[in-house]
């Protein structure tokens, strides 16, 4: 791929055990909105970590804008499963989304002005302005959510990697976080976003990567969405099974998908 | 009465330096860890005891702290190298080292006046008197103790000062801080030696077992009442210095050990504030559910 904003070559990696991920490989676009999907436990958290460099794989390799992590950390943002941090951590929204300023060489300096102005730009963004001194503990699930997303918005990087962002949010928020995920696309950010819900795949993302500890599937949401591919990721349960047939439906008649979705 | 301020400017020292990084272990859910290093320093302590003679060496100040450096490199090795359960690995690592430094109490320094079990279990503030800093032959300035805390104070306080950003950043979340390239394991390490740090200078005020509550109950207290990471850091400073003052006048009063006393006073301060937090909530929601 001449534009290529992820490489992961080969990769395998494990917790000690049997691998989590198996022999991945693939090239992902720059510029779009990209889906990892995948059952519970397929590793797509533990793609998003190794790519970031926070688990080291057991062979392969995981090049980002065809160069080492280490020399543009700073280019990516990282948005962990909310779940992922103790959200009575004594900080103001304002103070989660500073740490989207802090790099290796500025942590023993003082903020400035600019700073203060992509901060609350960026709280400003995922609309958290009247919420920007409340302690993070005192927020909805959604609204730690978007402090995690206006964090990474802060980092003002150009590859945004994140983990499960539509976990906990209602349908408002959920359409706010993607008109901002398509104005990030416009700025020619690339988005990778792992994702549970299958019935809005085909409408949120321009290119889908099937996990389940192997590669099963990557491409187009027409390309990767067939009911060998599901069937090959998610096993024959029967409730999946209905869901698959219905998606299938949708990807050959597109024109009543918009039918269905009422 | 020159002696009682004394012993409470020291104990303050030990109560400011153990709640200001006791917020970090607590925050980052390590407050068993800051347990584990303050049993763990124990052996050091002892054997670098030995070799100087002397209760406030350098050598014994470096080495001890190196011990409990060495307890968290092998808390951290157990947890990740070989898999074992956290706790586990806490459990195994303090209950050895601490095994080990009583066997050699009861063996290299038999009989000791200024080591013992006693000293181990809350300290000898009463005595902290006895090893005196006099200048020009006669000008009383102080006890050696409090200089040591001085010493830790100035340490812990520039440390964080200056890395205030760094170790907020690595408290709330790790991974993140990993993600900017940040080498978290170097922050973790200076955190350690730090408390690892407190807990040797500390050792012979208020002992290697009690200066736990130091550690971890002030920062608690204020955690409960926090909005901001900086104000947690005061406030537990000021209910670790609240609790050194009223269990001294306390265990004098009364006449109970001095270091129990201090910290059985700090955890009646958390429970107090514990539940005068619950009650002013609980009447902010009732206020709010129903205005009039
Ligand atoms: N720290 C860990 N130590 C050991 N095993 C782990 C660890 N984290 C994850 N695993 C295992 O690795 C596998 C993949 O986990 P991972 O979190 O990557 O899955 P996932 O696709 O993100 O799942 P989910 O959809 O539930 O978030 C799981 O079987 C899990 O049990
Ligand atoms: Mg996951």
């Amino acid at each position: 791929m001449e534009n290529c904003s992820i490489e992961v070559h080969n990769l395998t990696t494990t917790y000690g055990g049997a691998p989590v991920l198996w022999d991945v490989d693939f090239e992902l676009p720059v510029g779009q909105i990209i889906g990892v999907i995948g059952p519970n436990g397929s590793g797509k958290t533990t793609l998003l970590k190794t790519i970031m460099g926070l688990l080291e794989p057991s062979s392969g390799f995981v090049k980002i804008f065809n160069q080492d992590l280490d020399k543009i950390r700073e280019r990516v943002a990282y948005v962990p499963q909310r779940e992922s941090v103790d959200w009575d951590f004594p900080a103001s929204v304002y103070d989660i989304v500073m740490m989207g300023r802090y790099r290796k060489h500025n942590l023993f300096r003082r903020t400035n002005k600019t700073d203060i102005d992509i901060v609350n730009q960026s709280i400003e963004k995922v609309g958290l302005t009247e919420f920007k001194n409340r302690q993070i503990a005192q927020l909805s699930g959604g609204q730690q959510q978007r402090v995690f997303i206006a964090r990474a918005l802060a980092q003002r990087a150009e590859l945004y990697l994140m983990d499960e962002p539509f976990v906990g949010v209602d349908a408002a928020t959920e359409s706010s976080i993607l008109s901002l995920l398509q104005e990030m696309k416009n700025d020619g950010k690339t988005v990778l976003i792992i994702h549970h819900d299958l019935q809005t795949v085909s409408d949120y993302f321009d290119y889908l990567v099937l996990l389940n500890t192997r590669l099963i599937a990557k491409g187009t949401p027409q390309e990767v969405l067939t009911k060998e591919n599901l069937t090959n990721a998610y096993g024959g349960q029967l409730t999946l099974l209905a869901k698959v047939a219905s998606l299938i439906k949708e990807n050959e008649f597109p024109i009543r998908e918009k039918d269905m979705d009422f | 009465m020159m002696n009682d301020i004394w012993i409470l400017l020291t104990a303050s020292l030990v109560a400011i330096n153990a709640a200001l990084l006791g917020c970090f272990l607590l925050l980052r859910k390590m407050a068993l860890v800051g347990d584990a290093i303050s049993h763990a320093v124990l052996p050091g302590i002892v054997v670098a005891y030995y070799f100087s003679g002397d209760k406030t060496s350098l050598l014994l100040l470096i080495g001890a702290t190196l011990t409990g450096v060495v307890a968290s490199l092998m808390i951290d090795f157990l947890t990740k190298k070989a898999k074992i359960q956290g706790d586990a690995s806490i459990g195994i690592t303090y209950t050895l080292l601490f095994a080990v430094g009583m066997i050699l109490i009861s063996t290299w320094l038999k009989g000791n006046v200024d080591i013992d079990m006693d000293c181990v279990l809350y300290g000898e503030i009463g005595l902290i008197n006895l090893d005196k800093i006099i200048i020009d032959g006669n000008l009383y300035i102080g006890p050696m103790a409090f200089y040591t805390e001085l010493f830790a104070f100035f340490c812990i306080g520039l440390t964080l000062v200056l890395g205030f950003k760094g170790f907020k950043l690595l408290a709330f979340n790790e991974d993140y801080a990993r993600g900017l390239g940040i080498n978290t394991t170097r922050w973790h390490y200076v955190l350690m030696t730090l408390v690892s740090l407190t807990t040797v200078v500390s050792f012979e005020v208020v002992g290697a077992v009690l200066v736990v509550g130091f550690l971890i109950i002030p920062a608690a207290t204020a955690q409960l009442i926090s909005k901001k990471l900086n104000r947690m850091m005061f406030l537990a400073a000021i209910f670790g210095i609240a609790a050194v003052v009223i269990g001294y006048a306390l265990a004098i009063w009364l006449n109970v050990n001095i270091t129990g006393a201090m910290v059985s006073v700090s955890g009646i301060i958390f429970m107090m504030v514990l539940i005068i937090d619950k009650f002013f909530r609980k009447q902010q929601v009732s206020k709010s559910l129903n205005p009039a």
